[in-house]
């Protein structure tokens, strides 16, 4: 492990990994909803607003409050992938990233090496990205939508 | 679900993350010019109808110290992948669990599992646990490591 991110790990004491493992679970809806879940874990309403502030500062946090469900709201997801030639990677990634629609992309380690989530407001939309991006790339989208989503209890203890 | 303009207008506040102030709905429905007790209704009915699937702190899987984030994809007879993907999801160390559709012949697998861990011998600890879940209704399995992080942004919604 790199010095500095024992450095960054050593800044979360046990107070934020509680409010970490706690407000993975859900959050309050109410007129003080901080004081409600800071009361829960025996916290100040101000230390509970204060730590998470930091820990979203410092990234430990990517995101705090409402996530929403596209599908749900209309709109649309895909799992897509390409096989990129390891010379030409960093301009197809290039391409590719320049789509406001792919929202993610990673690297992987396989010959389908390149994996981005697409979202747009409109089904119909993601047929558009990818006929686009084929153009531009001149290779194939691997276009991987979800069949079904299986439930599941994510929580990573910090 | 049919979202109308005041829903869109507290996503649209909301999307990047709630106001870490003493009263966060009550600020949303000042910006917005409602009564907060109209931007509270509003988001629990969302939660109701699964437009917002929870609220909640969403850690970086790094910066806590997992640093073995693998995507396991498997190929599975289609027959079984309901009771198969239904086991999986529930294992504790998996974040998604997806059915997606296989790409013949250089994509054979169509059951999808990230999985996350501290250490080299955890990840593979739980990708035994995985294999030894599906048994014989696995026909063959890889795993798929992130080596670079390309780009990240969060999803946005259009105020139409």
């Amino acid at each position: 492990m790199s010095q500095q991110l024992q450095n960054l790990l050593q800044h979360v004491d046990n107070t934020d990994k509680t409010i970490i493992n706690h407000l993975q679970n859900g959050f309050p809806v109410c007129e003080s909803p901080y004081r409600a879940a800071a009361n829960q874990l025996g916290l100040t309403e101000n230390e509970l607003i204060e730590r998470l502030q930091k820990l979203l500062d410092d990234g430990v946090l990517s995101r705090f409050g409402p996530m929403y469900h596209a599908e749900v709201m209309g709109g649309a997801l895909t799992l897509a992938a390409i096989k990129v030639p390891e010379n030409k990677f960093d301009e197809i990634a290039n391409i590719v990233n320049s789509f406001p629609e792919v929202a993610h992309n990673y690297q992987r380690t396989h010959d389908l090496n390149m994996w981005f989530v697409i979202a747009t407001d409109t089904p119909i939309a993601i047929q558009n990205v990818i006929q686009s991006i084929e153009k531009q790339t001149g290779l194939q989208v691997y276009n991987m939508p979800k069949r079904k989503e299986f439930f599941v209890q994510l929580k990573l203890e910090a | 679900m049919k979202l109308d303009s005041i829903d869109r207008k507290i996503i649209q506040q909301t999307q990047a993350g709630l106001p870490l102030s003493p009263q966060p709905y009550q600020d949303i429905a000042k910006t917005i010019n409602i009564q907060a007790e109209q931007v509270m209704q509003r988001i629990l009915a969302m939660q109701k109808n699964g437009v917002i699937r929870r609220i909640a702190a969403v850690p970086n899987h790094y910066r806590l110290g997992y640093r073995y984030n693998g995507m396991t994809v498997w190929d599975i007879d289609d027959q079984y992948i309901d009771e198969m993907g239904a086991q999986i999801g529930q294992l504790d160390f998996v974040s998604h669990c997806y059915h997606r559709p296989r790409h013949l012949p250089d994509w054979p697998f169509n059951l999808f599992a990230m999985v996350h861990s501290k250490t080299e011998q955890g990840i593979k600890t739980q990708i035994n646990e995985i294999s030894r879940i599906l048994g014989s209704y696995n026909r063959r399995h890889d795993v798929l490591y992130s080596t670079r992080i390309l780009k990240k942004t969060g999803l946005r919604i259009t105020s139409s």
